[in-house]
C-alpha cells in the first residue's frame, strides 16, 4: 500500500496512518479509497485490540476528497460511483467490530471529517490550526460520505445543519462542546488520550432530549423546513441547490445522497446538472491561484507601519497585527489613533476570544504619532486622505527614513501611482496595495503595480498580502484599477434605473434574481454615495451624473453611514419596501454593463488573464460566484465555451 | 573616590498618572510598563531584542504578574533571551532599579539596561482578613456533612469584611504608624502650620497645570490609548480650584478630627509608569547613542520609620558633601511630594543648626533650599506617587528640566516607607 500503513503494537492495539503518497496534503482520492478497503481487509483477517486513525502528514489530518478527481467528473454515472466509493467505504468502517478512535490533528475538512465521524472515537488536538468542518456546500455539492447521517447523531440536528449549510470550521474546543469530538487535548498528550479513550471505551454521549427528538422522523422535516427558510433568505435554490438538497437529503433520507430517485431535486445528478457545482470549483480554483500568486516573494515580513489611522488605514494595520506582525500606526495626534485603537480591540475580541491572544494582539499594535516604526518596517503602507501633494511629501520622507529594502505601498483608489512616484528619489519602489472596506471581510486586495514599479517589489507585496491572509490581485495601475472600474458602470446603470423612475426595491431585487449577494442601490449606500460620485468622476466614462445620486449627497444623504441614501438606514439595516414585479430584462441592463466592462479592462491588460478578470470581480464584488465570474458567464452566454447555458432547477 | 566608569542615562519616558478613583483603573501595571517601554523602545537605534536586561521597580505587582519586569520585557518585544528582574524597595523601587542597573554595568554584567517603576496602586487588591481565610481552610478541608454544617454555624457576617492592602502597605509595621502619621510627626518637630502644607500643595497643583500648558510634560508623557478607543493624554490629579482656601476645607485624613494631613496636601493615589534606558560607555559607542545626561552619584540612607519624610535629607546630604556642593549650587531638585508636611520637614532640618549638628554630623545649617529651582513643574500633590514609578519619575524629570533650563546638575531625591531615603545626583551630557 502507498498511502496507508499499519502499525501494530505488543498490546494488541493498532494504528492507521494515512500519509497519501507525492504529495504534501492528504486527500481522498479513488486509489486512496481502494487502498482504505485493502487495509480494512487486512484488520479484518486479524483484528485489533482497538484502531487509531491518524495522519502521517507533518500538517493537517485530511483536508477532503480529491478535488481535481471530482473536478474531472464528466458524467452522472461517475459522479455517482464517487459517491459510492467514500459513501461504502465508511459505512464499513463504522461496521468493524473493534473500536475505532480518529486522532485529529490540524485541518480535518469534507470527506476526512467524515472519516472521522465513522470512527466510534474522535480525539482533537487543541491547537490553531485544528479546524473540523464539512464545507462541501460551498463547492456545490454535499457532504455524501456519511457527514449528513452522523453529524446530527452527535450534535443533534440544528447544529450539524448550521454547519452543513455554511461550510463553516469549528476549532478543537468548539468540536468538544458541540459534541462533534469526544476530547480537545493539548499535542503533549495526545498520544495519551487517544489510547486512554480507547482503553476506557466510554458510552457514547447522550444528545439532551430536545437535541434527540430533532432526530426523530417528522421532526426532522420540521427542523428542515424552518433551516430552508432561513437559507433561501441569502442564497435561492434556482443558483445554489446544494444547501437545499442537504435538507432533503436529512429530512428524507437520513443522510444518503444515493437514495433520492434520478428525477429528485436533492439527488446527486441534478447537482451535476446544473453548472453550479463546476462554476464553484473553478471559483475554489480561482482562490488557490490568487494564493499562489503570492507565493514567489523572497522578503519575509514582519513589521509594518501605517501611516493614516482612518476606517481603511485603521483597519489595515488592526488586521496586520491580529495575523501576527508587529504593527505601528501613525497619524497626526494621538486623538485620531484613539479610536482605530478602540476599534482594533474590537477586532481582536470578536476574533480571539482568548483574553492572552487578545492582549498579546493589542501589544503588537503600537501607536506611533511620531512615525519611529518607520525606520524598522519591512513593509510601509501609506492610508492617509486622497490628496496628491499630501501623498508625495510622505513617500519622500519615508523614503528617508525607512530601510532600503522595505516595500514602500499606497492604499490609494483614485491617484495615479505614477504621479506618486515621482517624489521619490527611486520611483521604482512604489507599488500599489489596495484594501476594500471592510478591511476584515474582502479577501481581495489588488497589488497595484505601476509603470515604473520594480517586477521584485511587486511580487514582494503579492507575497506579504498573502502573508496576511488576503488574495493578491496584481493589476496594472490605471483608472479604476479593475474592481471600481468593473463595478463602476454596473452601478451607474443602476442609478440611471432609478431616474427612469424604477423603484431602488425592484433593481436591488433584479440584481438578487441574477446572483448578486447584494443590489447595486444597497451596495451604493453601503459604500458610500459620496464614495461613488467620486470613483464616477475618476472613471469619467460618459454622460452627466445620475441625477438622484447627485441630489442625495448635495443634500448630505451619503447613505448607512448617514442615516440616510436612497434608503432610509436604522440600525445598519435599510427600510426596503416590497419590489414588486421586476421589469423584464433589468438585470441584463444592470449586468451587461458589467460585463462589458470587465472585457474592456481584460482588452487594457489591466490584469494577467480572463480567470483574473473573475476572480477580482467574485472575490471584490461578489459577483454571483455560482455563475463563475462575468466573462465566464459572458462566454457560457453567448455559447463560446463550458458551461450551458444556466437552466433553472424546479423549484420544490 | 576611584573614578568610576560613567552611567549614562540615553533617554526616558513615562505614562500619564492616573489617579485612583475609587475603582479599579483602566490599565494594570503591566499594561503602563508596557505602554510606556514600548514607546522608549521605539524611538531608540536599537532593537528592543539587544537589551541586557530590564529591571522594573514595583511595590505592589499583582498577583498574576509577580515578575512584573517580565512580563512586561515579553509583551515589549525584547525576546526570551532579555532577563527581567522586579525590584522592590518601597517608594524608592524605581529609583532602586536605576540603582541596580549602575551595579550590573559597573560589575561587567551588562552593558544596556531598560530601568524604570511601576504601580497601579487603583488595583491593589481587597484582602480576606485572617479570620475569613482560616474559614475558607477549614471548609476546604472538611469531608463530612457534619463538619460543614458545624463551619455554616461558625461562620459570621463580619468575616466578609474585606482588608484593604493599600491601606496596609501605608502602614509601617515596626511603628505602627500610617505613612501620614509619620508627616504629622514631623510636622509637631518642625511647627508646620496646616496652612503651609496647603499653600505647599496649592502651589504643587498651580505648577502642573502651568507645566502642562506650556508644554513641560509632552516629551516625557507616552498617551495611553484603553480598549474602548479613549485616549489618556496627560496626568489627571492635578485640579484647577486645588486652591489653598479650598484645600483648607478638607478633614484630616490620618490623624482623624485633629490632625493636620489630609488627603490634599497629600500625594495622590495613582496608577503610573517610568522607564530610562541606562547604558555604558561601550553600548554608546556600539550603538552610537546619544547620552542625555549621566548619574553621577547615588546614596542610600536609614532613619527612624516614625520620621521617614526626612529620608531625603539623610540620601542627599552625603552626596552634596562627597562633591562639595551646597544646596543650591545645584540647578535641579525633585524632591518627591510624599506629603506636604515631608517636603517641608525636609526643607526645615537642612535648614535647622540643631538637626544638621545632631542628626547629619555637620557643623551647622545647611541652609534654605531656594524653592524656585524645587519641583519647578509640581509634585506628587499634584500628579500622584505611583509607588514603584516615582523614583524614575523624578530622575527622569531632573533630566528634563535641566535640559530646558540649560542646567548642569540636578539632584533627584525620595523619602522611602520604612524609614529610608535614597538620592541620585544627575548631570546632563
Amino acid at each position: 500500500m502507498r498511502h496507508w500503513n499499519i502499525l501494530r503494537e505488543a498490546d494488541g492495539f493498532a494504528t492507521l496512518v494515512f500519509d497519501k503518497a507525492g504529495t504534501s496534503t492528504n486527500t481522498l482520492s479513488a486509489e486512496v479509497l481502494a487502498e482504505f478497503n485493502e487495509a480494512l481487509d487486512a484488520l479484518d483477517r486479524e483484528p485489533p485490540k482497538a484502531l487509531i486513525v491518524r495522519s502521517g502528514k507533518a500538517s493537517g489530518f485530511i483536508a477532503g476528497a480529491d478535488v481535481d478527481e471530482f473536478g474531472a467528473i464528466a458524467t452522472e454515472e461517475g459522479a455517482i460511483a464517487l459517491v459510492k466509493r467514500g459513501w461504502n467505504a465508511f459505512e464499513r468502517l463504522a461496521a468493524v467490530r473493534y473500536p475505532t478512535l480518529a486522532l485529529i490533528r490540524g485541518f480535518c475538512l469534507g470527506g476526512g471529517l467524515e472519516l472521522a465521524l465513522a470512527c466510534r472515537y474522535r480525539v482533537a488536538v487543541d491547537e490553531p490550526g485544528t479546524k473540523l468542518g464539512l464545507p462541501e456546500v460551498m463547492l456545490g455539492i454535499v457532504p455524501g460520505w456519511g457527514g449528513i447521517k452522523r453529524l446530527p447523531r452527535l450534535t443533534g440536528a440544528p447544529a450539524a445543519l448550521d454547519m452543513m449549510l455554511t461550510g463553516k470550521t469549528v476549532d478543537a474546543q468548539r468540536a468538544k462542546r458541540m459534541g462533534i469530538v469526544d476530547e480537545a487535548v493539548p499535542p503533549r498528550i495526545m498520544e495519551n488520550t487517544a489510547r486512554g479513550v480507547l482503553k476506557a471505551l466510554p458510552a457514547p454521549r447522550k444528545l439532551p432530549f430536545a437535541q434527540a427528538l430533532t432526530l426523530k422522523a417528522l421532526v426532522r422535516r420540521v427542523v428542515a423546513a424552518q433551516a430552508r427558510k432561513q437559507v433561501a433568505r441569502r442564497a435561492r435554490r434556482e443558483h445554489y441547490p446544494a444547501p437545499y438538497a442537504i435538507l432533503d437529503l436529512f429530512a428524507k433520507y437520513d443522510g444518503d445522497a444515493l437514495a433520492p430517485p434520478s428525477g429528485d431535486p436533492a439527488s446527486i445528478t441534478t447537482l451535476v446538472r446544473t453548472p453550479t457545482a463546476g462554476n464553484l470549483l473553478r471559483v475554489f480554483r480561482l482562490q488557490e491561484r490568487l494564493k499562489s500568486l503570492g507565493k514567489e516573494g523572497s522578503l519575509l515580513p514582519q513589521r509594518v507601519h501605517v501611516v493614516g489611522a482612518g476606517t481603511m488605514g485603521g483597519d489595515i494595520a488592526a488586521w496586520c497585527a491580529l495575523r501576527g506582525f508587529a504593527v505601528t500606526l501613525q497619524d497626526q495626534s494621538a486623538e485620531r489613533l484613539a479610536p482605530a485603537m478602540g476599534r482594533a480591540a474590537k477586532l481582536f475580541r470578536d476574533r480571539l476570544r482568548d483574553e492572552r491572544r487578545v492582549r498579546d494582539a493589542l501589544d503588537r499594535l503600537v501607536p506611533d504619532v511620531a512615525g519611529h516604526g518607520m525606520a524598522r518596517a519591512d513593509v510601509v503602507i501609506e492610508a492617509i486622505f486622497e490628496n496628491v501633494e499630501a501623498k508625495r511629501a510622505l513617500f519622500a520622507d519615508v523614503e528617508r527614513k525607512a530601510r532600503p529594502e522595505a516595500i514602500l505601498a499606497t492604499n490609494t483608489s483614485s491617484i495615479p501611482l505614477e504621479d506618486i512616484a515621482g517624489a521619490l528619489a527611486d520611483p521604482s519602489r512604489l507599488v500599489g496595495i489596495h484594501f476594500f472596506n471592510p478591511v476584515v471581510r474582502m479577501m481581495l486586495v489588488e497589488v497595484v503595480v505601476g509603470t515604473q514599479t520594480r517586477r521584485d517589489v511587486a511580487t514582494d507585496a503579492a507575497a506579504f498580502v498573502r502573508a496576511i491572509d488576503r488574495l493578491p490581485l496584481p493589476v496594472r495601475s490605471a483608472p479604476g484599477f479593475l474592481v471600481n472600474r468593473i463595478l463602476a458602470p454596473y452601478m451607474a446603470a443602476a442609478f440611471r434605473a432609478v431616474d427612469e423612475g424604477i423603484a431602488p426595491e425592484a433593481i436591488d431585487e433584479a440584481a438578487l434574481a441574477f446572483g448578486m449577494p447584494m443590489g447595486p442601490i444597497e451596495l451604493a449606500d453601503t459604500v458610500g454615495l459620496d464614495i461613488a460620485v467620486a470613483v464616477g468622476k475618476l472613471l469619467g466614462g460618459g454622460g452627466e451624473a445620475p441625477r438622484k445620486l447627485m441630489e442625495l449627497v448635495d443634500a448630505g444623504h451619503v447613505g448607512r453611514k448617514s442615516g440616510r441614501g436612497f434608503y432610509t438606514w436604522t440600525h445598519g439595516k435599510p427600510a426596503k419596501q416590497p419590489p414588486g414585479v421586476v421589469p423584464a430584462g433589468l438585470a441584463d441592463r444592470l449586468v451587461d454593463p458589467f460585463v462589458a466592462e470587465a472585457k474592456a479592462a481584460l482588452a487594457d491588460g489591466i490584469v494577467g488573464d480572463a480567470d483574473l478578470v473573475d476572480a477580482g470581480a467574485i472575490f471584490a464584488t461578489g459577483f454571483a460566484p455560482f455563475r463563475g465570474g462575468p466573462l465566464h458567464y459572458a462566454a457560457g452566454r453567448r455559447g463560446e465555451g463550458t458551461p450551458a447555458t444556466v437552466e433553472p432547477v424546479a423549484v420544490v | 573616590m576611584a573614578t568610576q566608569e560613567p552611567i549614562y542615562l540615553v533617554d526616558g519616558a513615562r505614562t500619564p498618572f492616573l489617579k485612583a478613583r475609587n475603582r479599579p483603573g483602566p490599565f494594570a501595571a503591566s499594561d503602563l510598563a508596557t505602554a510606556a517601554g514600548r514607546a522608549l523602545l521605539l524611538r531608540q537605534p536599537f532593537a528592543p531584542t539587544e537589551l541586557d536586561e530590564v529591571i522594573l521597580g514595583c511595590a505592589a505587582p499583582s498577583a498574576d504578574e509577580v515578575n512584573i519586569a517580565r512580563v512586561a520585557a515579553l509583551r515589549m518585544g525584547c525576546g526570551h533571551k532579555v532577563p527581567a528582574w522586579t525590584v522592590m524597595r518601597n517608594c524608592a523601587s524605581g529609583m532602586q532599579a536605576l540603582d541596580s542597573a549602575m551595579a550590573n554595568i559597573r560589575a561587567g554584567k551588562s552593558d544596556l539596561v531598560l530601568a524604570g517603576g511601576v504601580d497601579a496602586l487603583s488595583r491593589a487588591p481587597l484582602l480576606f482578613s485572617d479570620a475569613m481565610v482560616l474559614w475558607l481552610s477549614n471548609w476546604y478541608a472538611a469531608k463530612t456533612l457534619g463538619q460543614r454544617v458545624a463551619l455554616v454555624a461558625k461562620f459570621r457576617p463580619g468575616h466578609l469584611a474585606p482588608v484593604i492592602s493599600l491601606m496596609k502597605g501605608l502602614t509601617d509595621p515596626m511603628v505602627g504608624l500610617l505613612m501620614g502619621q509619620t508627616a504629622e510627626n514631623l510636622a509637631y518637630r518642625f511647627g508646620i502650620t496646616r496652612g503651609e502644607m496647603d499653600a505647599f500643595s496649592a502651589r504643587s497643583h498651580a505648577r502642573v497645570l502651568d507645566a502642562q500648558k506650556a508644554g513641560h510634560y509632552g516629551g516625557e508623557v507616552v498617551p495611553l490609548y484603553d480598549k474602548a478607543g479613549k485616549l489618556y493624554a496627560a496626568d489627571d490629579g492635578m485640579r484647577e480650584d486645588s486652591t489653598a482656601q479650598n484645600l483648607a476645607k478638607l478633614r484630616p485624613f490620618f490623624d482623624r478630627k485633629y490632625g493636620n494631613v489630609t488627603a490634599g496636601n497629600s500625594s495622590q493615589v495613582t496608577d503610573g509608569g517610568a522607564w530610562l534606558v541606562v547604558a555604558s560607555e561601550r553600548a554608546v559607542d556600539k550603538h552610537k547613542l546619544t547620552p542625555r545626561g549621566r548619574i553621577v552619584d547615588t546614596q542610600w540612607a536609614g532613619l527612624d520609620p516614625a520620621q521617614m519624610g526626612l529620608g531625603p535629607v539623610h540620601a542627599a546630604t552625603p552626596i552634596l558633601q562627597r562633591h562639595g556642593l551646597g544646596l543650591n549650587d545645584l540647578d535641579c531638585w525633585e524632591l518627591n511630594e510624599a506629603f506636604a508636611a515631608q517636603v517641608i520637614g525636609c526643607l526645615r532640618a537642612w535648614d535647622s543648626d540643631d538637626y544638621c549638628r545632631t542628626e547629619l554630623g555637620l557643623p551647622g545649617a545647611m541652609g534654605k533650599l531656594d524653592e524656585t529651582k524645587l519641583n519647578v513643574d509640581g509634585g506628587a500633590i499634584a500628579l500622584g506617587h505611583p509607588v514603584g514609578a516615582s523614583g524614575a519619575r523624578i530622575v527622569l524629570h531632573v533630566l528634563n528640566v535641566l535640559e530646558r533650563t540649560n542646567g548642569r546638575r540636578g539632584m533627584a531625591t525620595i523619602c522611602i516607607g520604612g524609614g529610608l531615603g535614597g538620592a541620585m545626583l544627575v548631570e546632563r551630557v
